[in-house]
């Protein structure tokens, strides 16, 4: 709620926007329930054809579980899944046009990185040259080439996870899930292939599914991210609006570092609401797209990132201005973040980046310092 | 203390092996005696062993004992199979408790029951007891250990290479014949090869469930040393403890090689 424009963005890709776009992949109010632990919750998703879709959330909130019903592994226990408009809820899994990467990889132990990689082609009707050269081509999208006669096991967990990517590749499906791709890659091949999955999906045209629950990965890749939580759908948009622009408190919290301000609105003018924040004994201004109740209790949100640290008073219009005193200094290398304690019992973190090799900092422990930030910085949540 | 329960350990498995196979050993000894008398040491000689081959009604035996320990074990290599897959992947139906907790009973039961209650189910349906008789009595009961064996094999499997497969395109039915064989086989052969042995020196249950012209080879050695104990009843014994042990290592090796390449794939 409380949305305002963001800036101008330049979005190349954005079908969602458009109503008459119909979704590729549809989730229609589906419930998946285990006994009577309910793992999805009456939910609807749209996903657009070449969208890079991310499910975010954390363990145990129904991710896995969407995937599998998209796959044909669970039947909802009601709703519908539609693909291209058709429902394929109760299409068996060999019968869907849908390849899943396992998040255990799944490689046939028997079988070499060549045979898995052709297992989906076998199935069809491709003759012995097509499939070659299928896998062949696979092989060098994934830069196997030199271990296509090796057992899995032979194989290191990178290049397991390659093998299972061309492997889920091979067959072109019109969408390619991906449950956790990269939870078991070290940081470094992580972030390697993370960009490779980015050029992947832009070569083939595909649509992607991934599951994650690492934000920062979904952040990266996707066009749209899903943030779950306990079987439901919290928010649906992009990585910039999720960030800046998150729909709830929880949203806000589970996607990067955010200060909250606990306040109740005071006064509207124009579009500035006016807000008492008890914790800080002080007003507050933020600007706001929808105009929140007089009255009500909210929650104003700030990225450590916007707020300004200085020693002298800010100079300046349209900026709320704060008081406090350095309490404690986390060095990162590139960023230092300082928490500033505010008042008897509100810290605020600030982010500074470290622009200088100086080991002294400027600014350092116990001084006194100002923040400030400019009534465009926060949002305002009423959830 | 440590060297007091060393010693106390060394010598309690030396009793326990000596209990166990001084036995087995002085009868395999005894198969190459020379002399006729079965306690008196008359020189090593291989002649009871040729004598064997002289003696029509063994052989006989021998011969019935080997098909049917071939039948049965098959047969109960198939049906094991089945139950397993049952038991460990088609999720909960009604009376799965019942159905696995009875999968075990057969491994407990005394084998004088399973006998007689074999023999009256045959004397009941008007079976004519025979060959097929004892094969299916052999088999009803080694099925248990090859379903045994081959859960074992099928919970330590991964159940997503199976949705792999059919992710990709794999009916369920190929799924089992290109996937899932090939991941039991070898739990699949151990139970085949423990039925096989487990047939091979039945007695009791053969003994119940036989009739005329399917004399196995441990009823015809047991009606023989009925008569007294001879040096080519040694030898025939000696073979089949060498067959015996031979079938059990197959099976345990079979089962470490499925071990292995389990947390190869771990
Ligand atoms: N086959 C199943 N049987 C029972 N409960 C399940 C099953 N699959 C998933 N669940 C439960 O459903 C919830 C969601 O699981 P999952 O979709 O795997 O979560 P995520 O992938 O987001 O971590 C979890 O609480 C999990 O315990
Ligand atoms: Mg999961």
């Amino acid at each position: 709620m409380a949305k305002k424009p963001l800036g101008p963005v330049r979005r190349t890709f954005s079908p969602w926007e458009e109503p008459s776009n119909q979704p590729f992949i549809e989730f229609q109010s589906v419930t998946k329930t285990f006994g009577d632990h309910i793992a999805v919750d009456n939910l609807s998703l749209k996903i657009y054809k070449r969208e890079f879709h991310a499910l975010l959330g954390g363990s145990g909130c129904g991710k896995t579980t969407m995937m599998r019903m998209l796959a044909g592994f669970e039947q909802p226990t009601s709703g519908c899944i539609l693909l291209e408009g058709e429902d394929i809820t109760r299409v068996p899994p060999h019968k869907r046009p849908v390849n899943m990467m396992f998040q255990s990889y799944a490689l046939f132990p028997h079988m070499s990185v060549w045979d898995n990689i052709a297992f989906g082609l076998k199935q069809e009707a491709f003759s012995k040259r097509e499939i070659s050269a299928r896998v062949a081509e696979m092989l060098r999208l994934v830069k196997l080439e030199p271990f296509a006669r090796r057992k899995p096991h032979q194989l290191s967990g990178g290049q397991r996870q390659r093998v299972a990517l061309a492997r889920s590749l091979a067959k072109r499906p019109k969408v390619l899930l991906l449950d956790e791709p990269l939870a078991a890659l070290d940081k470094k091949l992580r972030e390697e292939t993370q960009i490779e999955l980015m050029n992947l999906q832009e070569e083939l045209r595909m649509t992607f599914l991934i599951v994650t629950h690492d934000q920062e990965e979904a952040m990266n890749l996707a066009d749209r991210i899903s943030v779950m939580d306990a079987g439901h759908i919290l928010q649906v948009a992009t990585p910039g609006e999720i960030y800046e622009q998150p729909s709830s408190r929880y949203v806000a919290d589970f996607i990067g570092d955010i200060n909250f301000f606990e306040c109740t609105v005071k006064g509207m003018n124009a579009s500035v609401a006016t807000l008492d924040s008890a914790e800080l004994g002080t007003t507050l201004q933020v600007e706001v797209g929808e105009k929140p109740q007089l009255g009500s209790s909210v929650t104003l949100a700030v990225r450590p990132e916007k707020l300004r640290i200085s020693f002298e008073k800010p100079e300046g219009e349209n900026q709320n201005i704060l008081q406090g005193e350095v309490w404690d200094i986390a060095y990162m290398g590139d960023v230092s973040i300082y928490h500033i304690k505010v008042s008897q019992d509100h810290t605020i973190r600030t982010i500074v980046t470290n622009t200088t090799r100086l080991v002294e900092r400027p600014i350092t422990w116990e001084d006194k310092v100002w923040l400030a930030f400019d009534y465009d910085a926060g949002v305002l949540l009423t959830a | 203390m440590t060297q007091r329960s060393s010693w106390f350990n060394i010598t309690s498995l030396g009793l326990g092996f000596a209990f166990l196979y001084l036995p087995i050993l002085i009868l395999v000894i005894y198969s190459f005696n020379a002399s006729k008398l079965v306690t008196v040491w008359g020189g090593f000689s291989t002649k009871w062993y040729a004598e064997l081959w002289q003696n029509q009604q063994l052989l006989d035996a021998a011969w019935v004992t080997f098909r049917i320990a071939l039948v049965s074990a098959s047969l109960a290599a198939v049906l094991g199979t089945v139950a397993a897959l049952v038991l460990a992947r088609f999720g909960r139906f009604t009376g799965r408790t019942l159905f696995s907790g009875m999968i075990y009973a057969p491994l407990v039961m005394p084998e004088v029951i399973l006998g007689l209650s074999l023999l009256l189910l045959f004397v009941a349906v008007g079976q004519e007891r025979g060959f097929w008789t004892i094969a299916i009595a052999h088999t009803s009961f080694s099925m248990c250990y090859v379903a045994v064996v081959v859960q074992a094999r099928l919970a330590g499997s991964d159940r997503s290479l199976e949705e792999a497969a059919q992710d990709l395109g794999c009916p369920p039915f190929k799924t089992f014949f290109v996937i899932t064989l090939p991941q039991i086989l070898p739990g699949i052969l151990a139970g085949w090869m423990l039925a096989f042995t487990l047939s091979l020196d039945d007695l009791v249950i053969a003994s119940f469930t036989t009739g005329p012209g399917a004399t196995t080879l441990p009823m015809k050695i047991y009606s023989q040393v009925r008569l007294g104990v001879t040096p080519q009843i040694n030898a025939i014994s000696t073979i089949l403890i060498g067959l015996v042990t031979l079938g059990v290592i197959i099976a345990s090796l079979l089962a470490k090689r499925q071990r292995l390449a389990q947390t190869k794939r771990g």
